[in-house]
C-alpha cells in the first residue's frame, strides 16, 4: 500500500492507483471527461488537473499513479484556474446548442460548464461546421459535438470487436468516423448503441421517433398496440427520477395507457413463446443430427454481426424470429382476430432497451402478417422522455393490468433481459420436456451474471447437453472463431450483443458503467423470483396459443409467423 | 504495378503497413480506399485502423491529387521568411488553393512540417525533391520542369 495525502486528508492505496482513484476512495471527486470507469486511460482532455506537491506542472489526475508520501490538491485557485481554461478551449469549437440537444441536462460536458460557471467564454466560438449522420434508422452521429474522448472507439472495437469506428486525421484537424471516414451505415456498424452509452456528450444518439407515435395516437381511427421487452422495467424508473427496479409493473402499463396507448401487450408473452419454439428447434437439432451448436436469435445486434462477420455460420442460428418481431407478427393476426380488430387499422410499437431493434423492424422480411409487423421501435430512453413530457406522478399513479391474448409472461421470459436467462428460460422447459420430470430448483446459477463467456453442462436422461453464453460481441467472437475452426465443445450457444444483455441495451437509460448494468440484472432475478410461474411451457397463455392458432411448435403456422431466415451482410470492408 | 501487387510485397514485413502506404503512394500520389482496405486485409487489421494510419500521416493522402506534389513547409522558420508570399505565388500560378489540385492532374498543393532545410528558407518540396530561399518570381521556372 501506498501512502498519500489529498486535499490533506491521508490514506494508503493499492500500487499502482491513480491519483484519480485514489481520491474516489476517500470521496474526493476530481471532474473527468475522457476517463470512464470501465475503459483504458485516456488522458487526452486534462480537465482532470491536479497540483502536486513539489512538482512546477500540473499532472492529469486519471493519468498520474500515485507514489509514496506523494502530496496532492485538488482545488487550488490554480487548478480551478487550468480546468476552467481548458473546459473554455473545449466549448469554443462546440456547439451551444444544449437546447436542442438530445444530451440535455445528461452531459457531462454541460455539468462541468455548469460545475465552473463557465460565462463569459474569453477564446472566439468556431464550430467544424460538419454534417450530421442520419444514414442508419437506429443511429444518428453529430460529429461536431465530439470533443475527441474516444471512449466509442473503444467500445467499438475493444468491447464490441467491431471497429466500425477510428480517427482520421490528427491533431487540430482530429476527427472520429466511421470506417474510412464513409456513413455509418456503410461501415461495418451492427447498430448496437454501445458508443451511445460511452459517449459523454451529444455526439451519438438514437434516432428519435416520438412525433410519429404521437401521430398515430392522435389519429382516431389507429388502433395503436404497444409491447415491452424484458429488459424495460428494470431501467425505466431511472428515466423518471425513481431507483433502478423500482417502477412496479402494472404502473408502468397504467403510465402507458395515460400517454394514449389503446392496448397494453407484453413481448415477454413472445419470450415464453420463444422458449417453446427454440427449445424445440434445439432437440431436433439433436435428435437429427442438425446445425450445432444452435446459437440464439433474439439479440438483433447480434444477428446483424454474424451477418457481418460470420457469415459461413447463418446455419448455426436458430430460425426463430426475435421475440419482438414474433409479436409484431402475431399482433396482426392472432390478437387482431381475437379481438376483432381490422388489422390494417393496427399501429403496432415496441418499447425495447435496443437501437438494433428499430433496424430489425425496418427489415424488408419482416411483413408476414401481410403488414409490416412491427410498425415503430420506441427505446427506454423515448419512453423516458414521453414519462416527463407527460407530467405522470408515478408514486400516486394506480396500477393497471396488461389486455388479453398477448399479455401473460413467466418469470422465464423476465429473464430475457439479463445476459443467460434465455438459456435459463430454456433449460427450465426442455428439462421438463426431455426428462417428462418437474424441475423441483429452477433456478441455474452459472448462467447468471456479467462476465463475459459462462458456460455449463447440463443432464438430459443421460444426454449431456454443453452451453455457452456470451454477453458483447467481442466475447461473442472468441466462441465464433472456435465454432468456426470446429473447435467448439457446445451444443447451444446464447449471445447478446450488449454487455451484460438487454438490460444494457445501447437504448437503456445513459449507462455509464457496467456497476449500474450489474444492478439492473440483480433486480431482473428479484422481479423472477416474485413470478407466481416461472417455467415458459406453463404461461396459459402460450397454451391456448397452442391450442387455438399454431397447433404446434415448428408447425406450419409457426413456421410461417415466427421463424425467418438470415442474409450474408457482404459490407464492403470490414 | 497494381496495388496489390505492391502490397502484397510487404506483407511479411513486421508493422509493414506504412512502408506499404509509401510504396502505393508513391505509385499512384495517392491512398485510393481500395488499397487502404486491401492493405487492412493483407495486415489483418480494421479498416478503420487502416485508415486512421492512411489519414494520420501528412505524407499520405486519401484523396485523388495531382500527380506532382508541392509541398510547403509551414514551420515557423518558413513561415517567418515569406512562405506566405511563396503561398500565394503557387495558388496564383496554378489557379488553385492550399490543399487542392490541378484539373489537369499535375499538380497538387500541400503544407507540410519542417523538411529540415531551414538554413535556406522558405522551403518547398516537388516530390520530396527540395527547393531552397524560393520567391514568388522563380516559381514559373520551378513549374516548368513538370510541364
Ligand atoms: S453535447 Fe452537451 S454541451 Fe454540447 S450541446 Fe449537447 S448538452 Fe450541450
Ligand atoms: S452502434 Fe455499435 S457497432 Fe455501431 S458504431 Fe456504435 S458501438 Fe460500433
Ligand atoms: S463521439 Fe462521443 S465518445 Fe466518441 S470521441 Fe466523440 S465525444 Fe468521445
Ligand atoms: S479525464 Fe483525465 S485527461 Fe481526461
Amino acid at each position: 500500500m501506498i501512502n498519500v495525502t489529498i486535499d490533506g486528508i491521508k490514506t494508503s492505496v493499492p500500487e499502482g492507483s491513480t491519483i484519480l482513484k485514489a481520491a474516489e476512495s476517500i470521496g474526493v471527486k476530481i471532474p473527468t471527461l475522457c476517463n470512464h470507469p470501465d475503459q483504458a486511460v485516456k488522458g487526452n482532455c486534462r480537465v482532470c488537473v491536479c497540483e502536486v506537491e513539489g512538482s512546477r506542472l500540473l499532472s492529469a489526475a486519471c493519468v498520474m499513479p500515485v507514489w509514496e508520501g506523494m502530496a496532492v490538491k485538488t482545488r487550488t485557485p490554480k487548478v480551478v484556474e487550468a480546468r476552467k481554461t481548458i473546459l473554455e478551449l473545449i466549448l469554443s469549437n462546440h456547439p451551444q446548442d444544449c437546447l436542442n440537444c438530445i444530451r440535455n441536462q445528461n452531459c457531462e460536458l454541460q455539468t462541468l460548464a455548469e460545475e465552473y460557471f463557465i460565462r463569459d467564454n474569453p477564446f472566439s466560438q468556431k464550430t467544424r461546421g460538419m454534417a450530421k449522420d442520419y444514414s442508419t434508422p437506429a443511429l444518428f452521429r453529430d460529429p461536431d459535438k465530439c470533443i475527441l474522448c474516444r471512449r466509442c472507439v473503444e467500445a467499438c472495437s475493444v468491447v464490441q470487436s467491431v471497429n466500425a469506428l477510428g480517427l482520421d486525421q490528427r491533431g487540430h484537424h482530429a476527427m472520429v468516423v466511421p470506417t474510412m471516414g464513409w456513413d455509418l451505415i456503410d461501415s461495418p456498424c451492427v447498430m448496437c448503441g454501445q458508443c451511445i452509452h460511452a459517449c459523454p456528450v451529444g455526439a451519438i444518439g438514437e434516432v428519435e421517433e416520438i412525433d410519429r407515435l404521437l401521430a398515430a395516437i392522435a389519429d382516431p381511427d389507429t388502433v395503436v398496440v404497444t409491447q415491452i421487452a424484458p429488459a424495460v422495467r428494470v431501467a425505466i424508473g431511472e428515466e423518471v427520477g425513481l431507483a433502478t427496479g423500482d417502477m412496479p409493473m402494472d404502473v408502468f402499463a397504467a403510465g402507458l395507457r395515460q400517454i394514449g396507448f389503446d392496448y397494453v401487450l407484453h413481448t415477454n408473452f413472445t419470450a415464453d413463446l420463444t422458449i417453446l419454439e427454440e427449445g424445440n428447434e434445439l432437440l431436433k437439432r439433436l435428435q437429427e443430427g442438425g446445425t450445432l451448436p444452435m446459437f440464439t436469435s433474439c439479440s438483433p445486434g447480434w444477428i446483424n454481426f454474424c451477418e457481418t462477420f460470420y457469415p459461413d455460420l447463418l446455419d448455426n442460428l436458430s430460425t426463430c424470429k426475435s421475440p419482438q418481431q414474433m409479436f409484431g407478427a402475431l399482433a396482426k393476426t392472432y390478437w387482431a382476430e381475437k379481438s376483432n380488430i381490422d388489422p390494417a387499422k393496427i399501429y403496432s410499437v415496441s418499447i425495447m432497451p435496443c437501437t438494433a431493434k428499430k433496424y430489425e423492424c425496418s427489415r424488408p422480411e419482416m411483413n408476414d402478417s401481410g403488414f409490416r409487423d412491427v410498425d415503430l421501435v420506441l427505446t427506454t430512453r423515448e419512453i423516458g422522455r414521453l414519462f416527463r413530457m407527460s407530467g405522470i406522478d408515478f408514486d400516486k399513479l394506480a396500477g393497471s393490468h396488461f389486455d388479453s391474448w398477448m399479455g401473460a409472461y413467466t418469470g422465464a421470459a423476465v429473464i430475457f433481459g439479463a445476459s443467460g436467462g434465455v438459456m435459463e428460460a430454456a433449460l427450465r422447459t426442455v428439462y421438463e420436456v426431455v426428462t417428462g420430470q418437474t424441475l423441483e430448483n429452477v433456478n441455474f446459477e452459472v448462467t447468471r451474471g456479467i462476465q463475459g463467456i459462462k458456460e455449463a453442462e447440463v443432464d438430459l436422461n443421460g444426454t449431456v447437453v454443453k452451453v455457452a453464453i456470451a454477453n458483447g460481441l467481442s466475447n461473442a467472437r472468441q466462441l465464433m472463431d472456435e465454432v468456426r475452426a470446429g473447435t467448439s465443445p457446445y451444443h447451444f450457444i446464447e449471445i447478446m450483443a450488449c454487455p451484460g444483455g438487454c438490460i444494457g441495451g445501447g437504448g437503456q437509460p445513459i449507462t455509464k458503467s457496467n456497476a449500474k448494468r450489474v444492478e439492473r440484472i440483480n433486480q431482473i432475478y428479484v422481479e423472477d423470483e416474485a413470478c407466481e410461474i416461472r417455467k415458459s411451457h406453463e404461461n396459459p397463455e402460450v397454451k391456448a396459443i397452442y391450442e387455438e392458432f399454431l397447433h404446434e411448435p415448428l408447425g406450419h403456422q409457426s413456421h410461417h409467423l415466427l421463424h425467418t431466415h438470415y442474409t450474408a451482410k457482404n459490407k464492403k470492408v470490414l | 504495378m497494381s496495388y496489390k501487387g505492391i502490397i502484397a510485397r510487404y506483407a511479411e514485413v513486421p508493422g509493414g503497413i506504412i512502408e506499404a502506404f509509401h510504396a502505393v503512394e508513391k505509385e499512384f500520389s495517392f491512398l485510393p480506399e481500395e488499397a487502404i482496405a486491401e492493405a487492412a486485409r493483407v495486415f489483418k487489421v480494421p479498416a478503420a485502423e487502416a485508415y486512421g494510419v492512411a489519414s494520420f500521416y501528412s505524407m499520405f493522402s486519401t484523396e485523388t491529387r495531382g500527380k506532382n506534389i508541392i509541398r510547403l513547409c509551414e514551420s515557423a522558420p518558413c513561415h517567418i521568411a515569406g512562405a506566405a508570399e511563396v503561398v500565394a505565388a503557387l495558388e496564383k500560378e496554378l489557379g488553385i488553393r492550399m490543399g487542392e489540385s490541378t484539373n489537369d492532374g499535375l499538380f497538387a498543393l500541400e503544407f507540410t512540417e519542417c523538411v529540415g532545410q531551414c538554413q535556406a528558407t522558405p522551403v518547398i518540396t516537388i516530390n520530396s525533391k527540395p527547393y531552397l530561399d524560393v520567391t514568388p518570381d522563380i516559381i514559373p521556372n520551378i513549374l516548368a520542369e513538370y510541364k
